[in-house]
């Protein structure tokens, strides 16, 4: 046995050092220890090789934002399967949503989610804490305490705080600790009900729809408390095009405003739910064409920081009833950036730009508490994902590491796909392709 | 292969060498979206021939003997469901009636479960109304038995729309131009939305009519998803030229939820009166899917009057569903 791993032959993308070339990199130890085009220079070394030839070679994708379901919901998901698909989807580090029961209010919940992560996870997991007690929008968790604890942020998710008071109350608070409010931008009394987005497929259907304006009404709220406190804001999964021309315009006036968008708004819309189509039915909902041609131009421009999954598993049953009973969500970890590669395919957007939006731009937000992270840097802790970008595949849910089976796209053929992930040195998935040859 | 001439008992005044099977695409009856106007035609000419048969001192014919039905309806009803009953006993079929209030629905069982009994008992026709859309499109993926929906939620109502249709196409002997004005809660009405189906389809223009509160979105995107309609708040206006008049049930709790300011100014605005009619053609004729709230939506005076088809309507419906039932069910294959 040998901790060394050399992968040969690649071509290496890491925009946080603006590589962009044919290479090789060897890990040892778990940390990146050398990388370059000439392997006559390799610091000498037993290691054991793993041929990337027509491979990209990235640092492991980081997704600000999933749902990992454990503790309450265990059915739907655990930190051990989330991570371990999400290793599949090739991500390294994962950030989890407070939506547990209990909720991810107290330093408790933190060093449980911490915990159990380091002893069962395939992925390094960064908590997100509440914003309010029991995610009830009433009265501030300890702030100060989560933050030393380890969260990455602070969001009430999918019940975002509805007074503007406390949303200030909590900007203003957040400005001690240098973390991100995270909002899931939705004004519950515009959305009640609602089961799509709010148009021609909603009256078709005749299922309530959800206004465009419900998500603009709080970001342009939010954007404003951001401007009067200073505080950061990360606007989560953004969806209309009404959302990018605040955050356009929030944007000009340097506000520490951020934003993020999932692969499914980029890729899909609301024709998804056109036969009721539960495992289409995701909260902000599918948009239209024009959404989200809006959306993959916001990317490219910058106003979109970051690509995040919103990966939210459910059990069969949860959405195999009545379109209104279905919960919302997607388990999008091991579809994300087969789906994605298809702008790329397109010429919608280029690799490294991709990349660097499941990398080094999430690494920004986060900062440097949890080490450099989204990047090749030599001495930094080896997460690396390899993708072929041109295999085509067949989405087969029943062959998820998820036990959430709920992704729209089964049965679909994809372009690009994930071979490899290693995370802190060792492989934490491996297609039966990538097998290691004798050494030199 | 089942002509329409070799059903000794269902006799069919049809255009000669017409087989059922080359019209009639349907497994289930969920909505009249992918309906052909060849297959709605065909609809209304099999209610024909279900007339004759109730016309007869014996009202039966043998031909859903040994298919069992059932009808599943989560949520109340007496027109529709007594009337699916008879149409299917007239049809010799055995018939069970649940209801959400008796079975194990009030024990939580989910609708899955449900269906699946439904199946494991040997149902051949499942009958569903349920409050929430699309349930009958889960019905329809999950088992093998037919599915007719007979309402969900806010989405669809096709019997109820067929049976409009042939109310409509008895009096005026035609659909091509004729103007139907609907009125009333347009976007929470399922009678209207498969009414909007089926007689686009056929060749009728639509006109709609209620506040804008009351209106679906997105009518005035451009799309492929949904048929053109006309759109006018103005009753006088909507009215004017009709040949068809349909007033749909309000529920009081739109008042409830904000989107009316009060009854008194929708009964003022909006309730089909003698006098507003008079601006519909001289021979319009008067519709409401039912139940009636007099004096609401429409007057008394109107509802029980000359012009009113609402009585004929709930007769037809009868006629419509032994229709259904035979095309989907009542054959041979």
């Amino acid at each position: 046995m040998t901790n060394s791993i050399l992968i040969n032959n690649g071509h290496i993308i890491d925009p946080s050092q603006k590589i962009d070339s044919i290479g090789s990199l060897l890990i040892t130890d778990g940390r990146i220890a050398w990388l370059g085009d000439n392997n006559d220079k390799l610091p000498a070394s037993d290691y054991d090789i793993f041929d990337a030839r027509g491979l990209i070679i990235c640092p492991g994708f980081i997704d600000m934002h999933c749902h990992l379901r454990q503790p309450g919901f265990e059915e739907k998901e655990t930190i051990a399967s989330g991570s371990q698909a999400a290793a599949k989807g090739g991500f390294t580090t994962i950030c989890c949503m407070p939506n547990t029961n209990p909720p991810l209010d107290s330093r408790g919940m933190i060093d449980y989610i911490k915990v159990t992560a380091n002893n069962e996870g395939a992925a390094r997991v960064l908590p997100i804490g509440c914003i309010s007690r029991a995610r009830a929008g009433k009265e501030l968790v300890e702030m100060g305490e989560l933050a030393e604890a380890g969260v990455i942020g602070f969001s009430d998710d999918g019940e975002p705080v509805q007074s503007s008071r406390l949303m200030r109350q909590a900007m203003e608070y957040s400005l001690a600790f240098g973390l991100p409010i995270i909002e899931h931008c939705e004004d519950k009394l515009l959305s009640e009900n609602g089961q799509i987005n709010e148009g021609i497929i909603a009256t078709k259907l005749g299922l309530c729809g959800i206004p465009n304006v419900a998500e603009e009404n709080i970001v342009s709220r939010d954007i404003a408390l951001a401007e009067l406190t200073g505080a950061r804001l990360h606007i989560a999964h953004i969806s209309t095009r009404g959302s990018v021309e605040l955050l356009r315009r929030a944007k000009e006036k340097n506000l520490k405003i951020t934003a993020e968008v999932t692969p499914h708004h980029l890729t899909l819309t609301e024709e998804r739910v056109i036969n009721y189509d539960t495992n289409a039915k995701v909260n902000p909902p599918l948009r239209t064409e024009r959404d989200v041609e809006t959306l993959i131009i916001a990317l490219k421009e910058g106003v979109i920081d970051i690509i995040v999954t919103d990966h939210a598993p459910h059990t069969d049953n949860d959405k195999l009833c009545e379109f209104a009973l279905a919960p919302f969500g997607i388990s999008a970890f091991e579809t994300a950036i087969s789906s994605l590669m298809k702008l790329v395919h397109k010429g919608f957007i280029d690799i490294n730009l991709l990349i660097a939006k499941l990398t080094a731009e999430p690494a920004k937000i986060i900062g440097h508490n949890f080490g450099n992270l989204g990047t090749l840097t030599i001495g930094e802790a080896a997460d690396i994902t390899m993708l072929n970008p041109d295999i085509e595949w067949v989405v087969d849910i029943n062959r998820f590491a998820s036990k959430g089976k709920n992704n729209p796209l089964n049965g679909e053929k994809l372009k690009g796909k994930v071979m490899a992930t290693i995370y802190n040195g060792k492989f934490t998935y491996r297609d039966d392709s990538i097998k290691p040859r004798a050494k030199s | 292969m089942r002509t329409i001439q070799q059903e000794k008992e269902i006799s069919l005044e049809s255009k000669r060498g017409i087989t059922i099977e080359s019209v009639w695409q349907h497994k289930h009856i969920l909505d009249l979206d992918d309906f052909t106007p060849a297959e709605i035609e065909l609809v209304l000419q099999t209610t024909d021939a279900m007339h004759e048969i109730l016309s007869r001192p014996i009202k039966k014919v043998p031909a859903l003997r040994g298919k069992s039905l059932v009808t599943l309806f989560y949520e109340p009803s007496t027109r529709t469901r007594s009337s699916f009953d008879l149409a299917a006993k007239n049809l010799s079929a055995e018939v069970i009636n649940l209801a959400a209030s008796t079975s194990s629905v009030l024990k939580g069982e989910c609708l899955v479960d449900t269906l699946e009994t439904l199946e494991a008992l040997g149902t051949d026709i499942i009958i569903m109304r349920h409050p929430h859309s699309g349930a009958p499109y889960v019905a329809a993926r999950h088992v093998k038995a037919h599915i007719i929906n007979a309402g969900d939620g806010w989405h669809a109502h096709p019997t109820q729309a067929l049976l409009d249709l042939y109310t409509i196409h008895h009096h005026k002997s035609k659909f091509k131009d004729l103007k139907v004005t609907i009125i009333g809660d347009i976007k929470h009405s399922r009678v209207a939305h498969s009414n909007i189906w089926g007689l686009t389809k056929m060749g009728a223009r639509v006109t709609l009519c209620c506040p804008p509160t009351l209106l679906p979105m997105g009518l005035d995107e451009p799309n492929g998803h949904f048929p053109k309609i006309e759109v006018e708040p103005n009753i006088d206006m909507a009215l004017a030229g009709a040949d068809v008049a349909m007033a749909l049930r309000l529920q009081l709790e739109r008042q409830q939820n904000g989107l009316l300011p009060s009854m008194r100014e929708y009964k003022n605005m909006y309730q089909l009166t003698e006098e507003k009619l008079a601006k519909a053609k001289a021979d319009v004729v008067v519709l409401h899917p039912g139940p009636v709230n007099e004096d609401i939506e429409i007057s008394s005076a109107v509802a029980h009057g000359p012009r009113s088809l609402i009585n004929q309507q709930v007769t037809n419906g009868v006629a419509v569903r032994m229709a259904l039932l035979y095309l989907l069910a009542g054959g041979t294959h």
